[in-house]
């Protein structure tokens, strides 16, 4: 095999130029490839972290996936029941037992909970109304399920509990309503309540939706506001490893009853986009390594067909075809190999450009740069392509010069 | 290996190509060790393609071809280049040296094929080739920095580097001139005399032939007289 790797070299080493062509092309390939692939799989990464610290991991929600079985269907499950006219019961919207739920929930190791209750309210200021989805929350279980404590710009989560009727808004609705810390609104719900309520905390997310039309209270300011007593809608959820939260989602769900949903049943759409993204990067660089891999296919193909005479002088010294056909093989090889390390360098290379790069626009989460994923393995999945693409691209002429016939050639030649 | 059984012996050999031109007609020819054996005929006789038959790198139509009295026919074709590799050594009337090697690499390649030498021993071996044909000096040189009578000596060393019973030369001389085409013959000939091996030679040229010390003719790929000195 030492052999078969010298001649190979020495074949490759005599068309210099031809080779370091065709190894800029593989390069090139894998360097694009390393360069999309750290750009988008870094965003993407970034994407889902801030996914997944602003947004709980699992919510409980107070209703069910299907509709409530009727008590016809329940009794002659097989039959065809037609049932016309039905009246729903108008009972009590909430998670029902949602102590005992919580309690469960509280006792699964790395899993925090929070009870909320989710309502909508006309901010009143002077002149202006402005409605919002009011939250009433648990300040200290909140902290654990939420970020919320981490983007306040004035005040603190926990003034909600020394202040009576205390509200905090994102920065974007104070501006709205002119207000500032220590104003006092009016807060009028969809059932007639209304309550005088202080500002005690501003946040900034940097999302829009939250940062204009969101408001934080106590649970039992909310129960008070939106006339329900003791109900809370939501539990949510935050976990130590978010990996486990569709399997614990769909475990709770079996449990409880209630509409259970995980970050990623909430984020289908985006992460499907993230699935497209993925399939247009492969299919363009391996675009890339394709026209690379015509580059190694044509320099064995001439290498082959300038070499004939070897080939016969090579296979009389008693090299059988596989020799040949390896000898041939091992060429694409080496040049997918330069062609992957020196692609890896260049990679590297051009993240290391990218990483430089500011953009002059200040986006809301503060981002003025490419997010890169400096991750190893993006480097052996480029690698491993740009050599088995090579490898493939140097078989054909491999095969045909393996079956080249000596007698043949000589016969040409003489 | 018997030695009842001749080196190398074809025995109703014809070669017929697939469009239907036959090379070859009923080709019966012995040969021993030692025999320094020149085949000559005009152009389109046969010659080389009887070589090719008999060097193994060809295979016949019908009859059968014995090597130390093996029959090739049954053979693959990996055991037809492991034969070629330890038993055969050819040279073509084109040198072929691998242009990027140097004279002594070129001699190393099927050294180092069979594998059955260490590297030490492997490049002393092809020095040792080297040197017993004048190329001492060469030895570290590529094929375009030799002349072509050099190039057909380091061709030879080739041929020689596993020690080959037998040795086959396609028109060894065509491109060389009378005086490195005589040499080349010399050197046939003490191969055959001083170290027992088996030479076919395929040559047009009557009076090299006349080195040989037995020489078949052939006229349209059939044997029309075989003479011994």
């Amino acid at each position: 095999m030492k052999l078969i790797l010298d001649l190979a070299r020495g074949m490759l080493s005599r068309r210099r130029r031809q080779t370091l062509v065709s190894v800029l092309g593989v390069a090139l390939g894998v360097a694009f490839f390393i360069a999309i692939a750290a750009m988008m799989s870094g965003f993407q990464t970034y994407f889902v972290q801030q996914v997944i610290d602003v947004q709980p991991h699992i919510v409980i929600k107070d209703e069910t996936r299907s509709p409530t079985p009727q008590a016809a269907q329940m009794a002659m499950p097989d039959g065809a029941v037609q049932i016309n006219g039905v009246k729903p019961v108008d009972r009590v919207r909430g998670i029902r037992a949602a102590g005992d739920k919580l309690a469960i929930i509280e006792a699964i190791p790395g899993a925090a909970a929070a009870p909320i209750l989710t309502g909508t309210a006309l901010l009143r200021y002077g002149s202006r109304d402005v409605s919002v989805s009011v939250t009433g929350i648990d300040p200290v279980r909140y902290a654990r399920v939420a970020n919320i404590g981490k983007d306040m710009l004035h005040g603190r989560l926990d003034d909600l509990r020394s202040t009576a009727n205390g509200l905090i808004i994102g920065d974007a609705l104070a501006l709205r309503l002119g207000v500032e810390m220590g104003d006092t609104v009016v807060a009028v719900s969809p059932r007639g309540v209304s309550l005088q309520m202080k500002i005690v905390g501003i946040f900034h997310t940097g999302i829009a939706t939250l940062d204009q039309g969101a408001g934080y209270m106590l649970l039992k300011v909310n129960q008070v506001l939106q006339d329900r007593p003791n109900v809370i809608n939501q539990i949510q959820l935050r976990l130590a490893d978010v990996t486990q939260a569709e399997p614990l989602a769909r475990e709770l769900e079996s449990r409880f009853g209630d509409r259970t949903e995980s970050w990623e049943e909430q984020n289908r759409n985006i992460l499907t986009v993230f699935v497209i993204q993925n399939a247009i990067m492969y299919s363009v660089t391996g675009a890339i390594l394709l026209v690379a891999s015509f580059g190694i296919y044509n320099i064995i193909s001439t290498v082959v067909f300038e070499k004939t005479r070897d080939i016969a002088i090579l296979k009389s010294l008693g090299f059988t075809e596989g020799d040949v056909q390896r000898l041939f093989l091992v060429q694409g090889l080496i040049a997918g190999f330069l062609g992957a390390v020196l692609g890896c360098l260049i990679g590297q290379l051009m993240i290391e450009g990218l990483a430089q790069v500011r953009f002059q626009t200040a986006t809301p989460a503060g981002n003025d740069r490419f997010l890169l994923a400096r991750d190893w393995r993006i480097y052996v999945i480029a690698s491993f392509f740009a050599i088995a693409s090579a490898a493939l691209a140097a078989l054909i002429p491999a095969r045909r010069a393996a079956r080249l016939d000596p007698v043949q050639i000589v016969r040409g030649a003489a | 290996m018997s030695t009842a059984e001749p080196l190398l012996a074809a025995e109703a050999v014809t070669r017929t190509l697939p469009e239907g031109v036959t090379l070859v007609t009923d080709i019966s020819l012995r040969v021993e060790a030692g025999e320094f054996v020149a085949i000559t005929g005009p152009s389109g006789s046969g010659k080389s393609s009887l070589l090719y038959l008999l060097g193994l790198l060809d295979r016949p139509s019908t009859g059968r071809v014995l090597l130390e009295g093996r029959d090739t026919a049954a053979l693959s074709a990996a055991d037809l280049a492991a034969l070629r590799l330890s038993r055969l050594g050819f040279v073509f009337q084109f040198h072929f040296l691998l242009p990027e090697f140097t004279a002594r690499e070129n001699v190393l390649i099927p050294i180092r094929r069979k594998g059955s030498l260490t590297p030490d021993a492997g490049q002393a071996r092809s020095l040792e080739l080297l040197d017993a044909l004048g190329l001492a000096d060469a030895a570290d040189k590529l094929p375009e920095q030799l002349s072509g009578g050099m190039r057909q000596r380091v061709a030879i060393a080739r041929a020689l580097a596993n020690d080959p019973a037998l040795v086959l030369a396609d028109e060894p001389t065509g491109n060389l001139d009378t005086k490195n085409a005589a040499a080349v013959f010399d050197i046939f000939a003490r191969l055959a005399r001083d170290e027992g091996r088996a030479i076919l030679v395929v040559t047009h040229d009557a009076e090299l032939a006349q080195r040989a010390t037995r020489r078949v003719h052939l006229v349209d790929g059939r044997i029309v007289s075989d003479e011994r000195q």
